[in-house]
């Protein structure tokens, strides 16, 4: 009787959508799903690169991606003009690549700020409990509290109208999640037993968290760092929406996408569609390599995946 | 001698778990301690392992008071105590191949690549050695606790205390790994402290030097 008792208790109450959820991770681990997986991957590396590849290189061969042309307002997409022109004439094909060189390049920057200090301050709290845990965790609640917007207007004011000062605003309010995702990481891992095998086989504070806590938790703070890339792009279009951001003669899928608005209600969906689109691509690419990369480090998969 | 005097310990917020425990552990011989599941048997591992600090009470190895635990004492008395789990599975890090977990001991000492030590382990714990470079979750259980005692060993700990390490195994690998662990007695008068609630395991390990609880 108390034998079936522990029994029950070991087994716990049935769980029907386990069964679920593990035929659809075998199927992954099948032979098909591998080559799906990588075909995934190939994929999106190859539309990245494509992408970076244009944004790099369209706008330095082709005209300045400034140069207005009245006599060509909000034409449709054509030949000569792929992606169609915006309202002042501009190609919008060369402009929108222009536009997001610069909100990748402002996007990826802020968002290894954002990524780094988290990480870091998210790691040592969570490592070091105690005053220091306390401490940080009231100047992460601090960050939280004010309007991730609003602090960034503080910050893009005091250095207006330059890139840093954008980059900046969105790397220093961003952090404060990313803290917290990879502190909470951190406490459920120092306690399990392989740490303490580690400490009795005479491992520092230092050699745990560099051989076991931070790389449990790169694919979450991976994770929390792609998904910044598309958020950091809408707070550069906000604050350029707002005229605070990056200067409007200057192509950003921000700048661009808030001039297109009007162009929309006179019929010229392209202005914003085809902008819109190469963030889209751009942020699906990125998710799909951090989607890939996770999957490779979560060790029952390791061996089965290789790059 | 390893030994706890009047040892109060246990969790955050709760009753205490051990009430004024007595243990000594003598080198060159094998000590059991037997007792039902949630006696505390495991808690008294974790202080003696110098992993947990009791809420009162003194810890001494070899004549020296330990003071507070984990990363504050010091490393070589750290590594003087080796612990094995019950369970080897959540004791090895998922991300490793089973030599980087074997190794960490000696890697922890800054030795770089620790080959033939590593080799000699798995040798001695009866672990093949071309499992060496699979992940955990690729071996058993039983391939898996030989390289959790492997590790336990490496730093060539002057005790080794041994909680419910065959708990999991079946018996061939029980007596395999109790005769790797009598022969550390033999060859390197490591003293032992062996936990299980089979008092009968004990008997036939330790002989008539069971504590029962």
């Amino acid at each position: 009787m108390v034998e079936l008792e522990s029994d029950s208790a070991t087994a716990g109450p049935p769980r029907p959508w386990r069964s679920a959820a593990r035929a659809r991770a075998g199927a992954v681990r099948g032979a098909a799903g591998a080559v799906r997986a990588r075909l995934r991957l190939v994929t999106a590396v190859t539309a990245l690169g494509a992408l970076v590849l244009a944004a790099l290189s369209v706008p330095a061969l082709s005209a300045a991606p400034g140069t207005v042309d009245y006599q060509a307002i909000r034409l449709p997409p054509s030949p000569a003009h792929p992606f169609g022109t915006d309202t002042s004439g501009r190609d919008l094909f060369v402009r929108s690549l222009a536009g997001l060189r610069v909100s990748l390049l402002v996007a990826a920057v802020s968002t290894v700020v954002s990524t780094v200090l988290g990480t870091a301050v998210g790691a040592l709290s969570g490592a070091s409990g105690g005053w220091v845990d306390r401490l940080l965790m009231r100047v992460v609640d601090a960050v939280n509290a004010v309007p991730h917007l609003l602090l960034g207007i503080v910050i893009v004011a005091l250095y207006r109208g330059t890139v840093l000062a954008v980059v900046l605003s969105i790397g220093l309010t961003h952090w404060a999640t990313v803290a917290r995702v990879v502190r909470s990481e951190v406490l459920g891992l120092r306690d399990r037993p392989y740490v303490d095998a580690a400490v009795s086989a005479g491992a520092g504070r230092w050699w745990v968290l560099r051989n076991h806590l931070l790389p449990a938790i790169v694919p979450q703070a991976a994770l929390s760092a792609v998904l910044l890339v598309p958020h950091a792009v809408f707070h550069e279009t906000a604050l350029s929406f707002l005229g605070l951001g990056l200067p409007p003669h200057l192509a950003s899928i921000g700048n661009i996408l808030s001039d297109g608005r009007e162009g929309v209600l006179l019929g010229a969906w392209w202005i914003v569609a085809f902008p819109a689109g190469l963030l889209v691509a751009t942020t699906l690419s990125v998710s799909g390599i951090a989607a890939a990369w996770r999957d490779r480090t979560i060790p029952t998969r390791r061996s089965e995946l290789t790059l | 001698m390893l030994s706890a005097r009047g040892v109060v310990a246990g969790y955050a917020r709760g009753r205490a778990v051990l009430d004024g425990v007595d243990v000594t552990v003598p080198r060159g011989a094998v000590r059991g301690l037997a007792g039902p599941s949630g006696c505390g048997k495991s808690t008294l591992a974790r202080v003696l392992a110098l992993l947990q600090r009791p809420w009162s009470g003194t810890v001494e190895l070899d004549g020296r008071e330990i003071r507070g635990a984990r990363y504050s004492v010091p490393r070589e008395s750290r590594t003087s105590v080796g612990i094995v789990f019950q369970q080897p599975r959540p004791a090895v890090d998922p991300r490793m191949t089973l030599r980087e977990i074997v190794s960490e001991p000696l890697r922890v000492r800054g030795a770089r690549q620790p080959r033939a030590r590593v080799d000699e382990l798995a040798e001695t714990t009866g672990l093949d050695a071309e499992l060496l470079g699979r992940m955990p979750h690729e071996v058993s259980d039983g391939q898996l606790q030989r390289a959790c005692l492997a590790r336990a060993m490496a730093p060539r700990p002057r005790y080794l205390i041994c909680d419910e390490m065959t708990g999991m195994l079946d018996a061939s690998t029980t007596a395999a790994l109790v005769r790797v662990v009598t022969g550390r007695v033999a060859e390197e008068g490591t003293g032992v402290l062996a936990i299980s609630h089979d008092e009968s395991l004990l008997r036939a390990w330790a002989g008539d030097d069971v504590i029962r609880w």
